[in-house]
């Protein structure tokens, strides 16, 4: 296979590590007249933590929400844990079981409890019982510590307790791989350390991860690797402290020193 | 006679009303019938014309859009009318009864129709995608997760809209229908008297005042 060489690459991981769970090349994304990702390459190795930092508007979620179809690009090929997710006879309800999200916004169905959200994918998709759902999705909100919150609505929880219920609501149907996008963001800041902490425990029971945010310090702890993105292209990746402290482009360079400002 | 008991003579004067009555009563029967009829089909086919319109197929959306502004600009009277004088000349003779029901349920779909696609669509995007990450296909997401919300949005002016619709029902009485006012017209012609209208109007508020306020119930408690 043909590979872009990058400076680093999962390749060097899969060496050691494993099969490659996310694989991504030459995506093209246009949104009309606006080209958002111009020919990206992403590598995703089992049980790595992937980082994909980079300025509004240069791309981050657009290449996360090509690689579970939520987005179609144009161009070039997306497989995660070996299924063509282009191709047409592939059936995405099946492999999104396969590839959990959580979203800025929680986006946990308001209507339902917090076991109900987890549970609905485990029997409509996995085609668990009721009884087998339950079970699963209980384990499920142990996990993110949130066992005695199941009967809430997420309107009874805080911001943190709901991102950790969509954490569970994805980790139930165990994945192959997360996406994470900013799941951070929308937290007050004493919030943010609890949904941390759950993404760290799912990393350390290896789980394979790629997560847009801006937690510089989960990065540094917690990543293996850490992708530069601007203008819809990869400007430059390598392990967060090479990114962090050594960065090799000057736009990397004008990125960090200012997120470092804040 | 002084005026008063002129004024009860004309409106609530005893025989008529004795007389009548039954008449009446069997008027509201039809009433309750045709304005479950028109609550049910209405209802149902602006739900279904709305789970159509989120296919986003646009040839079907443009029809559909047509079909509801057409039947929300014109008056019921005029469609009831159509039906029942029209559709004989193609050899299609509707009752009375169902020119009126088929008529108020075409005015209340269209109008269903509005209002279950802007529930629909107030539901945030973010619901559907965190549906379809899980795995979640298209009718599963809409039924489960996106109707829910929608219909809880849409239950105050849904309430509302078929309340107006539904007391349409007395123009049925324009085409011989033998509803509550049908009765109560025929009545009044039959005895001279205007005392059935007292009857009549009586009627409609022992069946309608309890589902005003029903609705303003459902305002309060769903807003
Ligand atoms: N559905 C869409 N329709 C039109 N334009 C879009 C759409 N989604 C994204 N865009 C545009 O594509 C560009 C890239 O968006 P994207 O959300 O991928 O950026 P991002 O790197 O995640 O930014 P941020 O850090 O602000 O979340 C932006 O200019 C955005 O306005
Ligand atoms: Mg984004």
């Amino acid at each position: 296979m043909i590979r872009p060489r990058m400076r680093w690459c999962a390749a060097d991981w899969v060496e050691a590590q494993g099969a490659l769970i996310v694989r991504a090349h030459g995506l093209h994304k246009h949104f009309g007249a606006l080209h958002v990702l111009k020919g990206v390459d992403l590598e995703v190795a089992e049980r790595e933590l992937v980082f994909i930092i980079g300025p509004s508007g240069s791309g981050k979620s657009t290449l996360l929400r090509c690689l579970n179809r939520l987005e179609t690009p144009e161009s070039g090929s997306v497989a995660i844990d070996g299924i063509d997710l282009l191709d047409r006879r592939t059936d995405l309800n099946h492999a999104r079981q396969r590839i959990g999200m959580v979203f800025q916004s929680f986006n946990l169905y308001p209507h339902m409890t917090a076991l109900a959200n987890v549970t609905l994918a485990l029997r409509l998709v996995a085609g668990k019982s009721r009884a087998e759902a339950d079970a699963a999705g209980r384990a499920a909100l142990a996990r993110v510590g949130l066992a005695d919150r199941a009967e809430h609505r997420p309107g009874q929880l805080s911001g943190g307790q709901q991102q950790r219920v969509a954490i569970a609501r994805a980790i139930a149907l165990e994945p192959r791989v997360m996406l994470f996008d900013e799941p951070t963001s929308a937290l007050d800041p004493e919030l943010v350390g609890s949904v941390l902490a759950v993404m760290r425990s799912l990393r350390e029971s290896g789980m394979t991860m790629v997560v847009v945010s801006h937690e510089m310090g989960f990065a540094r702890a917690a990543a293996d690797r850490v992708v530069f993105m601007d203008h819809g292209v990869i400007v430059e990746q390598g392990r967060p402290a090479e990114i962090f402290e050594t960065p090799s482009h000057p736009r990397t360079q004008a990125f960090i020193s200012q997120i470092r400002q804040h | 006679m002084s005026n008063w008991d002129r004024f009860v003579e004309t409106f609530f004067n005893a025989k008529v009303l004795a007389r009548y009555w039954p008449d009446i009563v069997a008027g509201l029967w039809v009433t309750i019938g045709l304005a479950a009829l028109v609550v049910v089909s209405g209802l149902v086919a602006g739900l279904g014309l709305a789970l159509l319109r989120s296919l986003g197929v646009r040839v079907l959306n443009w029809a559909i859009i047509f079909v509801v502004d057409v039947f929300r600009a014109l008056p019921p009277l005029v469609i009831i009318v159509l039906i029942y004088f029209g559709l004989p000349s193609l050899d299609i003779v509707p009752s009375g009864f169902v020119s009126t029901w088929a008529s108020l349920a075409l005015v209340l779909m269209a109008f269903a129709e509005e209002i279950f696609w802007a529930g629909l669509t107030a539901v945030p995007k973010g619901q559907w995608e965190a549906a379809r990450s899980t795995g979640l296909g298209f009718g599963q997401t809409l039924m489960r997760v996106v109707l829910p919300q929608a219909l809880r949005i849409t239950i105050p002016p849904l309430t509302n809209r078929t309340i107006a619709i539904t007391k349409g029902t007395a123009l049925g009485s324009v085409v011989a229908v033998s509803e509550i006012l049908g009765q109560a017209s025929s009545a009044v012609s039959n005895s001279y008297n205007p005392s059935p209208l007292t009857l009549g109007a009586a009627a409609y508020l022992v069946l309608f005042l309890p589902v005003v306020v029903f609705g303003r119930w459902v305002e309060a408690r769903f807003r």
